[in-house]
């Protein structure tokens, strides 16, 4: 334990040794508020065309993507559902029961209790997929980001299954990475994951391929 | 002879090195493949962006301004980490980090340990620490675990199986896996891995990883990767541990908006990598339920205090000097017989060995500037490599070998001879006639002897002319009389092109 302090201490030493003096926290926050952010903070394009570049970016990844109305949810889910052959779907224990259409199996997860119990990685590993919704989304890179908030439920669920059904709505869109960590900020110490279309690797002779460890398949509804 | 250390693997010379690797015409061209498709890949994502300098620059400011108050940035990191159930634990340096890792892994009883790519783990040797202890470190990235079952190096520290093409890694496979139909398609080998490791993200308790950022505001961890095997090994086991430079806090998370423009589109060329992963500390019911970063310090701390190469640090392992490099291109990774290659492997490997390992690196390079060009965070590596060259001369000239070493009489006679016009001409002169000698048939001096003939190794020498420029001018027409004849000249197609107006 001693030997543990020391080499805290002695860092900390070599690097104020090396640095000179250190400077006092507001000396510090006022260095920082005035590093130079000139790069793009803010939207430049119309509503319509940054959907349609949100859209158009998962299509490069090779994910699925539906643009619908909000009234049009659960058939969607229903459609995409059937088309990749999945009966058996975990979800966030919270989640709009009216998105869920009949004649599937959809199990909940997260909430505690004998009606949703938590479900080990190799049972999640059983399951056909995953459906959730969103925080946020990215239009210029393709992004959707989670957090452990309202119908998303924990990081596992939207990782071990085969295949993710992720709800976006339209109004989750922003165009720029900087905007997507504005709306972030409030939430910045919950588990946050980014996702940019399937798990993909470029590891052998740097040729994207789909589909490594996180979900191979991932289909996205766009609801307006 | 001091012990190796486990980021610089031998004592060799670059030159040495790589002249070994120049004659490996696989690997070269399984180099020269990737680095082409990477480079085009990422000039083009970078170049769509308007503001990509805006960016490099907010990125270089917000990484100096990180490193200049390091200390106050480390201890908030450590406060906001432990505060959110996270435990903190620093390194002085390679040894420590091990030792440290190791007895963690021991209180859960385990033998085996998941591993998320990282080069920090490298770089203190981890694996082989393990190891030596009963316990079995299985790599879960897909270009690490290439590496790991053909007991080989990185040589790229994004793709560190760079130097690898299919059929090779499909013979490692085949054999390791114990796969022998498998196929040869970039899919059938990811798939491979996937079933291979699919049981063990899902069996075992500890994973090992490194991260890419620190955030000091609020204790997060930020982890960039392309294949959910990182998320696999963040969220599943029960106990994490992320062995980290103490170099790489930013202070708050709003930062990482532009580092996560830039990181992705300079390492894999990508818009946005598949997957980023940012957690602070343990959260109920949601990932490891125990939480450890160990801060490694490893030589990095006297860094700091040279001015000059302090933005070393600044570096965020994009790797897109590795590719952009002309020397990198011809060699690959290994030349350099560091886990840091190319030109950012070429300043900071002797900087973290003390000047005292790596000496030849910062001469790996032709200056060309290539690397400083592509650097997101704007580390001028040619600027800290001709300050190393100065520091390793500087270091020789104190010893008396290194005085009376030929490099060293070479160059203070050239000092001598190009501080006085009158001896650089005597000096042309004799070197006009002593030439006489190596000048072959084909007009060109194709071989020098000694010291200089390293020059003519690689390349021919064209002889001195038989004027130099100086001569030439000094027996020129004098510049007056030339612009005298010029404008007459110009008088005279002034006039004629009136005549025709007329």
């Amino acid at each position: 334990m001693e030997s543990r302090l020391n080499a805290r201490s002695e860092v900390l030493g070599a690097i104020r040794s090396a640095l000179g003096v250190s400077q006092d926290g507001e000396r510090i926050a006022a260095e920082y508020a005035a590093l130079p952010r000139g790069y793009k903070r803010e939207a430049t394009l119309t509503r319509e065309e940054m959907l349609q570049l949100f859209v158009h970016r998962l299509e490069e990844y090779g994910a699925g993507v539906s643009r619908i109305a909000s009234d049009g949810i659960r058939d969607e889910i229903a459609g995409r559902v059937e088309a990749r052959g999945c009966g058996r779907l975990v979800i966030p224990y919270d989640l709009p029961t009216g998105w869920l259409p009949a004649g599937f199996d959809f199990v909940p997860y997260g909430g505690g209790g004998e009606a949703s119990p938590m479900l080990s990685a190799a049972e999640l590993d059983r399951m056909d997929g995953v459906l959730t919704g969103c925080t946020v989304a990215v239009a210029e890179t393709g992004s959707i980001v989670l957090q452990s908030g309202p119908w998303q439920g924990s990081r596992a669920l939207t990782l071990v299954p085969d295949y993710h059904l992720c709800v976006v709505f339209a109004e989750q869109v922003v165009e720029t990475v900087p905007e997507s960590f504005a709306r972030l900020e409030a939430t910045q110490s919950l588990p946050t994951t980014f996702f940019s279309g399937p798990s993909a690797t470029a590891d052998i002779e740097m040729t994207r391929i789909k589909g490594v460890h996180g979900p191979r398949f991932l289909d996205v509804l766009l609801v307006e | 002879m001091n012990p190796i250390a486990p980021s610089h693997w031998s004592n060799r010379d670059f030159p040495v090195a790589a002249r070994e690797l120049l004659e490996d015409s696989q690997t070269r061209s399984n180099v020269r493949h990737a680095t082409n498709v990477i480079q085009a890949k990422r000039d083009a994502v970078a170049g769509e962006l308007p503001d990509w300098q805006q960016l490099r620059e907010a990125g270089e400011a917000i990484r100096a301004h990180s490193l200049a108050h390091l200390d106050y940035y480390l201890e908030q990191f450590e406060q906001a980490c432990t505060r959110a159930g996270g435990q903190v634990h620093w390194a002085r340096d390679a040894a420590e980090a091990n030792q440290i890792i190791l007895g963690l892994i021991q209180r859960y009883h385990v033998d085996e340990v998941l591993k998320i790519k990282t080069m920090t783990s490298e770089e203190v040797g981890l694996n082989r620490h393990l190891e030596a202890n009963g316990i079995r470190a299985h790599e879960t990235d897909l270009a690490e675990l290439i590496i790991q079952m053909g007991g080989d190096k990185p040589s790229h520290f994004v793709v560190p199986a760079l130097h690898k093409n299919r059929m090779q890694v499909r013979e490692i496979f085949q054999r390791e896996m114990h796969l022998p139909e498998l196929g040869e398609r970039p899919e059938d080998l990811a798939a491979a891995a996937r079933g291979y490791l699919r049981e063990k993200f899902l069996r075992l308790k500890v994973a090992v990883s490194g991260a890419n950022f620190l955030i000091a505001e609020n204790g997060a961890v930020c982890i960039v990767e392309s294949e959910g095997n990182g998320r696999m090994c963040l969220t599943l086991p029960d106990v994490l541990i992320s062995l980290v430079g103490i170099e790489k806090v930013l202070p708050r998370f709003q930062d990482l908006e532009v580092f996560l423009q830039t990181l992705p589109r300079s390492a894999t060329g990508e818009r946005m990598n598949p997957y980023n992963s940012i957690w602070t500390g343990v959260r109920q019911g949601d990932g490891p339920q125990e939480f450890h970063v160990v801060l490694l310090d490893n030589r990095r701390s006297p860094i700091l205090g040279d001015a000059e190469s302090r933005q070393t640090l600044q570096c965020i392992r994009c790797a897109a000097c590795l590719n952009a490099c002309p020397v990198y291109h011809q060699t690959g990774g290994h030349a350099y017989e560091s886990v840091y290659a190319g030109p950012i492997g070429a300043i900071l490997t002797p900087q973290l060995h003390s000047m005292e390992e790596g000496r030849t690196l910062p001469y790996a390079s032709s200056l060309c500037g290539a690397c400083y060009e592509v650097c997101p965070v704007k580390i001028n590596i040619p600027e800290v490599l001709i300050h190393l060259r100065g520091k390793i001369v500087e270091e020789d000239q104190k010893t008396l070998s290194g005085q009376l070493g030929l490099w060293n009489v070479g160059m203070q006679a050239a000092a001598l001879l190009f501080a006085s016009a009158s001896r650089l001409s005597l000096a042309q002169h004799l070197g006009r006639v002593a030439q006489k000698l190596f000048v072959a048939r084909s007009g060109m001096i194709e071989h020098l002897p000694l010291m200089l003939s390293g020059w003519t190794q690689t390349r021919d020498l064209r002889p001195l002319p038989e004027q130099s420029f100086r001569e030439w001018w000094a027996g020129r027409t004098p510049p007056g009389d030339v612009a005298k004849r010029e404008l007459a000249g110009v008088d005279q197609a002034a006039g004629r092109g009136g005549l025709h107006g007329e």
